[in-house]
């Protein structure tokens, strides 16, 4: 795997390779927390910071597993270090920020199970990022879903006034906004070089 | 995953005394439509939107999270006296995450191609909230027979969502279905359906029909119902 510069995997994590709009991770939380700003700048904020965790914990526990010759329980590894790194961002919050523990919800312990941050943890060992790499990339990845969560929460804050007939309200009507949102995002490919 | 939660705990009220259900052929059909986990419940939009991108790949990806879904179902109800309430999130993962390598292992020596082309989606499944939320809402209640019916439906649903996708998907942007080509050379093909917004598009598009479907439905049975009260 060729040695991209730092700058180059950030832009490719957080516009090129956008998590949530060209790589499809994260969508139910994309979509469910998407309605208020407010809410999707901390949903994304507290993402970010998971990610940032579960990725660094995930290139030190790749190396051992490696070393050790069981890369066979990698995936069980990774969950249960991302299900640690939730846990933790979950009590931190507690305890300096009440407000906002009640404003995040159940969404806060379900970060577990959102899939791009076990696919971020899965790609940076595909391609063989080294500890710099994996923070970069992480912290790409986390601007990316915030950047795709913030956007999406405007256009439905404007919807909100608009008229529109009733069988389109609801799910259908945000991935439409979804679909246009990535085609936008899709002026972007080639910007990072190698993607794919 | 948000809404991974909401019918695990729809389910719990509904349902207070943990009754065990009887084998009925509903336990079967509802996955497949009343219940269907993309259509009606949103569950696991992520491999939904990704994979679809042609009618060979979705049905892989289905029948690969069918294989997940019936064996961690069975598994989790056998267990379900010895599994303590505390820690059961965790074991349940523990359990998807094992049946998830070995699809993963599976599919990486049946078909090379296939697994180049889902990538990272397989090992995906182990946080597809289908999985959990069936776990959870319906296998840690129930004995073993009713698990499998209801997750071989449940899986077949799945399957049949992301074929409904990755068919018209492959139609559009490709104008192949399970790479027969379909039409004359004068056919262009829309590129875009078979990229990224193509996958949000077809399922939006989807949802768009069976929501103007069920609202004509309810105005035809509303209308009938005031036709019937006046007459």
């Amino acid at each position: 795997m060729a040695n991209p510069s730092l700058p180059l995997i950030f832009l490719d994590a957080a516009v090129v390779n956008n998590f949530v709009l060209a790589l499809f991770l994260g969508i139910c939380p994309f979509l469910g927390t998407s309605a208020k700003k407010e809410t999707a700048l901390n949903m994304g904020l507290a993402t970010t910071f998971v990610m940032v965790v579960s990725s660094l914990s995930a290139y030190g526990v790749n190396w051992l597993l490696v070393e050790l010759e069981l890369e066979f329980l990698r995936l069980i590894c990774f969950i249960a270090i991302i299900a640690s790194a939730v846990q933790l961002v979950e009590m931190f919050v507690k305890k300096h920020s009440p407000a906002l523990f009640r404003s995040l919800g159940i969404f806060l312990p379900l970060i577990t199970t959102n899939c791009a941050i076990l696919g971020l943890a899965l790609f940076q060992t595909a391609k063989e990022y080294d500890f710099l790499q994996s923070l970069v990339y992480s912290l790409g990845a986390g601007t990316g879903f915030m950047l795709a969560l913030m956007l999406m929460a405007g256009l439905r804050e404007k919807l909100e006034l608009a008229r529109l007939p009733t069988v389109s309200q609801g799910a259908a009507l945000s991935l439409m906004l979804a679909g246009l949102l990535s085609l936008a995002f899709m002026g972007f490919a080639g910007l990072g070089g190698s993607h794919g | 995953m948000a809404e991974a939660s909401q019918p695990a705990v729809v389910a719990k009220a509904a349902d207070p005394f943990n009754r065990e259900e009887t084998l009925t052929a509903d336990t079967f059909l509802r996955g497949l439509w009343q219940e269907n986990p993309v259509f009606v419940m949103l569950l696991g939009m992520c491999p939904v939107l990704a994979v679809t991108n042609s009618a060979i790949n979705a049905l892989g990806m289905g029948l690969a999270t069918t294989f997940v879904l019936i064996g961690s179902g069975a598994l989790v109800s056998l267990l379900r006296r010895w599994i303590p309430k505390q820690v059961r999130i965790a074991s349940y993962i523990v359990i998807i995450a094992t049946f998830v390598t070995v699809v993963d292992y599976a599919i990486h020596a049946i078909s090379l191609e296939l697994y180049a082309s889902l990538g990272a989606f397989i090992q995906l499944i182990v946080v597809n909230c289908i999985i959990l939320g069936r776990a959870e809402a319906y296998a840690s209640k129930q004995r073993l027979v009713p698990t499998l019916v209801n997750g071989l439906g449940m899986g077949l649903g799945f399957t049949l969502a992301l074929f409904s996708l990755g068919s018209v998907r492959e139609i559009l942007g490709n104008g192949t279905l399970f790479g027969v080509t379909l039409f004359g050379d004068s056919f262009q093909p829309w590129l875009v359906m078979i990229l990224p917004p193509g996958g949000f598009f077809v399922l939006g598009a989807w949802l768009l029909l069976f929501a103007w479907l069920k609202q004509r439905r309810e105005r035809r049975v509303l209308a009938s119902a005031g036709a019937a009260a006046h007459g």
